[in-house]
């Protein structure tokens, strides 16, 4: 009765499967090679550039398109919008996976990752001012209130699951559970608002060696609105995947409905960093023909397009849904990583493109992630409209 | 569902009051002036000969290797910048008759931006004022190296239990009574040690009695909130390196927008109240878990 949701079910070893955990056990193997051989044997970071694609794709972009959980979070118990009930659990699902992996992510960036768990513990050393120090304690925290609103999907499967104590431990622990839950939900929308916020905040301690066309004291609204657009984005995103995967009905109403609001922000954005640039003198800028104003169009150009799209209705089908969620998605990389990379000048003599290793680790945690969602989804009850029979998918 | 989003603008308004108030106190946050014991460098480019003796002697006091990967053959200890086995360099520039030297090392900032983003205070201003670096609590993010407006911190890149390698102002030579190694075999006394207050009337004193020789100003006295390390020029500073003429110092934005959201968690825990409270309302309408209810089914 409870949970609409129901697991996929069917095979899990397809042949498209085994070809994401080839590359998944590549990246695993070049992580082993990168704690073997050290960083800088196997990074482009330097002294100049000591942030690279770890920190500015798998954790900064990483989390923003992890914000699906939040993003629905937010419709679904502030706004009170039940519609978007069936997209929570997947969104979630997602949510938890991106900010794991980017917190492995971060255990494979830093340079002494075996005194990291001194940073939740030591309060007493805490530098409270730190902004670094906010971000890293609030994913932390995240991560372990993503994986408990995910309980409720273990439950259902014991109650399912036809084993007579399995069921009646799920039944004796949910209530207690569903009382909890409403504490940790909201403790789920504070803390990315919190996290997501503070990513921006971040780069304003490289003060003046940040290019002023991402140099602006709104930096953690910027990054905290486009967050929740990149969100929804991976949401449509998700949606779309596990339809043409599992077969699953799409509701393109609800999806139509998420990309309006994600088209809203959009446009906040645009509209928001011109006047800002105006405000701070700075518009000269983005009118010269250099990397960084050219970046900056294009940025702007991504987020504009789906705007237009939701703005005269074209995003009716599927596919135009699709398409608008992934200029969305792109517009906000690119914001985030010229924050971190191209808008940051460390002076003369520097220049950064991550080397090959670098590149296979974030492609294999992104495969982990993919396997890891397919394996739960297809053992756990998390997407809803699972037909009766399971389909053969992914193949 | 509309008294809900009442409740939850009325909320957020209180919200936005409780951000607004330790706002005010935050604007008003002083910016910090060196401490009154602090100790620190005078650096004067027309005295410097360019001989790299303190180069040489800060790698000896320091336990650093040599630096053979700039020239061949792996025979001259002869760093370009600053780098993980280099606390301090001598670099020259020249263009057309004009030149001069110039010496790097930390500036051991009054308000400094590589202390200000260390999670565990790694890096902190500790006695003297002096930047120092604790390798128990240095989880190596490298955000100081973001952070450092003179590009200080170095990385051992090629180390596997890496440290975070920077001048810092030999602590321990001066917890023996002794100078700087630095400053101690300068031939020319080009560098000198000594407290800030002082190193800056010398430097005032030296720009009143030989005004031709000099640019008239003293790097460091305002320059990014201030450093403890100070700097006379007959060329430009910029030719010498320094990025950055502003005088605030680099954490105050980040400080400012910090301190006006999280001063006493008051926000973020007014925020979750009002978060816990409408997620309350909302339960039953949908329950938390994301199961339909019977009604929407
Ligand atoms: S110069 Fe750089 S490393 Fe030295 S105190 Fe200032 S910010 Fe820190
Ligand atoms: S690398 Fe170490 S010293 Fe630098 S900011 Fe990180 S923890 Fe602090
Ligand atoms: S004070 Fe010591 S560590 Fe710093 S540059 Fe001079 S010799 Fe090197």
């Amino acid at each position: 009765m409870r949970a609409n949701a129901k697991p996929i079910g069917g095979r899990l070893l397809t042949p498209s499967y085994k070809v994401i955990l080839l590359i998944a056990a590549i990246g695993v193997a070049t992580i082993i090679w990168r704690f073997a051989a050290g960083l800088g044997a196997t990074t482009a970071l330097s002294d100049g550039y000591p942030w690279g694609l770890w920190i500015a794709f798998d954790v900064v972009v990483g989390t923003a398109l992890a914000c699906g959980g939040y993003a629905i979070a937010i419709l679904l118990y502030v706004f009170n919008r039940g519609q978007y009930h069936p997209l929570i659990r997947p969104a979630i699902l997602t949510s938890a996976l991106g900010y794991s992996l980017a917190g492995l992510a971060v255990a494979i960036d830093v340079g002494r990752p075996w005194l990291l768990w001194k940073v939740p513990v030591m309060i007493w050393r805490w530098n409270v001012n730190s902004v670094l120090l906010e971000v890293a304690v609030c994913i932390m925290a995240y991560v372990v209130v993503l994986w408990i609103e995910l309980t409720p999907a273990l439950l259902d499967r014991w109650s399912q699951s036809g084993q007579e104590q399995l069921r009646r431990r799920a039944e004796r622990i949910r209530p207690s559970l569903d009382r909890a839950l409403i504490w940790i939900t909201a403790l789920g929308i504070l803390l990315p608002t919190m996290h997501q916020s503070s990513l921006g905040t971040l780069m304003l301690l490289s003060g003046p060696k940040l290019n002023a066309i991402w140099n602006t004291p709104f930096l953690p609204m910027l990054f905290l609105i486009t967050s929740v657009c990149m969100g929804y984005a991976a949401v449509v995103f998700e949606t779309t995947f596990s339809s043409l995967a599992f077969g699953l009905p799409k509701d393109l109403r609800i999806l139509g409905s998420i990309q309006r609001v994600a088209a809203i922000g959009a446009a906040v954005v645009v509209g928001f960093r011109f006047v800002d640039l105006g405000l701070r003198g700075v518009m000269g800028q983005v009118f010269q023909l250099d990397l960084p104003a050219i970046l900056f169009w294009i940025e702007n150009v991504l987020f504009v397009l789906p705007v237009l799209m939701v703005a005269q209705k074209r995003v009716v089908s599927l596919g135009s849904l699709f398409r608008s969620a992934v200029l969305l998605a792109l517009g906000g990389t690119l914001y985030r990583f010229d924050t971190f990379l191209v808008g940051f000048n460390p002076g003369r003599g520097w220049h950064y493109f991550p080397s090959v290793p670098e590149i296979l680790v974030s492609v294999g945690l992104v495969a982990v992630e993919l396997a890891a969602y397919i394996a739960i989804v297809k053992t756990f009850p998390i997407l809803s409209g699972v037909r009766e029979t399971s389909p053969t998918a992914v193949d | 569902m509309a008294s809900d989003r009442r409740a939850l603008l009325k909320g957020l308004a209180a919200a936005a009051a409780a951000a607004a108030l330790p706002a005010v106190p935050a604007l008003a946050r002083q910016t910090p002036s060196a401490p009154s014991d602090a100790v620190g460098l005078l650096y004067d480019a027309t005295r410097c000969i360019g001989c790299r003796a303190c180069v040489v002697a800060c790698k000896e006091a320091n336990d650093l290797p040599a630096d053979t990967t700039t020239y061949g053959d792996g025979l001259y200890d002869a760093p370009a910048g600053l780098n993980e086995r280099t606390k301090t360099v001598i670099q020259l520039y020249k263009e057309g008759n004009e030149q001069s030297f110039v010496k790097k090392q930390c500036m051991h900032c009054i308000d400094p931006a590589c202390a200000a983003g260390c999670m565990l205070g790694a890096l902190k201003k500790r006695e003297h004022g002096i930047v120092s670096w604790d390798a128990s609590r240095c989880v190596g993010c490298r955000y100081c190296q973001t952070a450092c407006p003179f590009g200080v911190p170095q990385f051992e890149w090629s180390k596997k239990a890496p440290k975070i390698v920077k001048c810092e102002l030999c602590r321990d030579r001066l917890a023996e009574g002794k100078q700087p190694a630095c400053t101690d075999v300068c031939p020319r006394q080009a560098v000198i040690f000594g407290k800030r207050e002082d190193l800056l009337a010398e430097a005032h004193r030296r720009l009143a009695s030989e005004p031709d020789q000099y640019v008239k100003t003293v790097y460091g006295e305002h320059e990014l909130g201030g450093t403890q390390v100070l700097y006379l020029s007959h060329v430009p500073f910029e030719k010498l390196g320094f990025r950055f003429d502003s005088t605030d110092a680099v954490p105050k934005v980040q400080h400012l927008i910090q301190h006006g959201v999280y001063q006493g968690f008051l926000v973020p825990a007014a925020l979750y109240a009002v978060l816990g409270t409408v997620v309350f309302r909302n339960r039953g309408k949908g329950s938390v878990d994301g199961s339909l209810t019977d009604e929407e089914k």
